[in-house]
């Protein structure tokens, strides 16, 4: 477990976004994340977990309040190269190699090439592709470019990781690796992560903490810690002890998400 | 393509091709048409074997026009989609002026174009450009702007500059979007240079294949005439192939199976 009180690395203080267009995404979300934790962010689809996950990477201002990465703007941290981003899709680049692919933030940021290589050669071997560097995406599956658009999240070795519901796309068994993947490598790098999910087994699985949005606009409306001992794998899934843990995100879920048309239907 | 399906789809058109010259063939001889007017296919052949050194030179020279046409094309074309692309203020205030390229009546164009650049290659070159530079342009412009909105996000988490954004994602994005274009382009490059030489044809003894037309109708020499329309044909379809095919080599690269490493 960590620290009784480690530092906040992300801090939100009420925190408002409103979309050019007049739709209030997130409002009046507090929220803090100790450095070093792996939180799961749940909440109904349309509640603005990525709109937080956007805001926090600097890429979205907000609109009321503010939000905090290591005490600085985010758009700051993002640019020292602390924060990086896996987004919904792999999002590599078909002409590249992945090798190419995965060196590419450093490329960027016009580090030195020997270093780029080194740095992928090393990101690659972490998430076990280094037999594919030469290979071009269209020639993987879904989970091996999942896994090289991880590789090239952390290959800058960010101190913040976001997270935008990265394996929803997958097939169960290739999800389920994903995510063991995931955690041995947090748990190898203690990186800060905000993993946001649309799936309670994996929020519970993967999360410190679960905390769970309500329909928009979006705020923190329950933050139920996992009490549930590391390293986890994927197979815990099954135990009483995780199932207790999931009915209470569930139930919490419920109440937060917006009420199912079908549901008055049935009432009248 | 296997050798094998490219012959199974050669076949059809070809069989196609075979009926008509019977067809033709046979209303010649029932109508009895004069040869000036409608020469058979055999008077046709025959004259395209007495003139095949004329018309292979014919060919040539009008391949010329026509590649240097495109060649333009793609490299003007494809600077004007890069400015379109950077700048809404320019692609806004002169995107009506592309689609004038588009639009103009190249018949119209092509006599003040020998008025100024006088009669020879560069204003051959120069109409088949004019008239095949648009699918450039606007092909090339869409692949440009139209990128993945998760991969624009990507380049800002590492506040990719615009020169970045353009060299290493919206350039390599649009090889698909310019290779299309440049097939339309190749074969309004042959018709443009067939007609730049209607005007422009480059003297008695030097003829593409769109003087050599204009030549021979005027002598009546309708089965040579013949002989050179087809030529003209067989250069546009090789045109076009030639660009589809490296274009098909460019896009099997470009989303390869092996890629080099470093």
């Amino acid at each position: 477990m960590t620290d009784p009180a480690p530092a906040p690395h992300l801090e939100a203080r009420g925190l408002g976004v409103r979309f050019p267009g007049g739709v209030q995404a997130l409002s009046g979300l507090d929220l803090v994340v100790r450095r070093g934790e792996l939180l799961a962010l749940i909440g109904p689809s349309g509640c603005g977990k990525s709109t937080l996950l956007r805001v926090a990477a600097g890429l979205a201002p907000p609109s009321e309040g503010g939000l905090t990465v290591a005490g600085e703007a985010p758009a700051r941290a993002r640019a020292r190269r602390a924060v990086a981003f896996v987004f919904q899709d792999p999002t590599l680049l078909p002409w590249r190699s992945l090798h190419q692919n995965v060196r590419l933030p450093l490329e960027l940021a016009r580090v030195p090439l020997a270093e780029q290589n080194a740095a992928a050669d090393a990101a690659l071997a972490l998430v076990g592709l280094s037999e594919f560097a030469a290979a071009a995406p269209a020639a993987l599956s879904g989970g091996m470019k999942m896994r090289a658009s991880l590789a090239r999240a952390l290959v800058t070795r960010p101190e913040l990781l976001l997270l935008d519901e990265p394996f929803g796309a997958l097939d169960e068994l290739t999800r389920e690796r994903l995510n063991d993947e995931l955690l041995r490598l947090w748990e190898r790098d203690r990186f800060t992560a905000l993993a946001v999910t649309h799936s309670v087994a994996e929020a519970v699985l993967l999360g410190d903490r679960v905390v769970v949005l309500s329909g928009r606009p979006g705020r923190v409306v329950a933050d139920i810690a996992v009490a549930l001992p590391r390293p986890r794998r994927a197979a815990l899934v099954g135990s009483p002890e995780f199932a207790a843990i999931a009915a209470e995100v569930r139930a919490r879920l419920r109440a937060a998400a917006p009420p199912d048309p079908s549901d008055l239907l049935a009432r009248t | 393509m296997s050798l094998a399906s490219a012959a199974r789809a050669a076949l059809p058109p070809l069989l196609v091709f075979l009926a008509f010259l019977g067809l033709w063939q046979l209303a010649c001889s029932v109508l009895a048409l004069p040869a000036y007017l409608v020469p058979t296919p055999a008077e046709v052949a025959r004259e395209a074997a007495a003139h095949l050194d004329q018309l292979a030179e014919a060919a040539l020279l009008t391949a010329l026009g026509a590649l240097g046409g495109l060649g333009a094309s793609l490299v003007v074309g494809g600077l004007v989609a890069v400015l379109f692309s950077q700048s809404q203020v320019a692609a806004r205030s002169l995107y009506p002026y592309a689609i004038f390229l588009q639009t103009v009546p190249i018949v119209a164009v092509a006599p003040l174009i020998v008025v100024w650049f006088g009669t020879g290659l560069q204003s051959v070159i120069l109409t088949a450009a004019i008239l095949s530079v648009f699918p450039i342009i606007t092909n090339g412009t869409t692949g440009l702007v139209r990128v993945d909105p998760q991969l624009l996000e990507l380049f800002a988490m590492s506040d990719a500059s615009r020169l970045q954004l353009l060299l290493k994602l919206r350039l390599p994005g649009s090889l698909p979007y310019f290779v299309a274009g440049a097939k339309i382009s190749g074969g309004l490059a042959v018709i443009g240079a067939i007609v730049g030489e209607f005007f422009a044809g480059f003297g008695a003894d030097d003829l593409g294949l769109g003087a050599l037309i204009l030549q021979t109708s005027g002598r009546l020499q309708t089965a040579y005439l013949f002989a050179a329309i087809f030529a003209a044909t067989l250069l546009g379809l090789l045109l076009f192939g030639a660009v589809a095919l490296l274009g098909e080599l460019a896009l099997r690269r470009w989303r390869g199976r092996e890629l080099a490493v470093h």
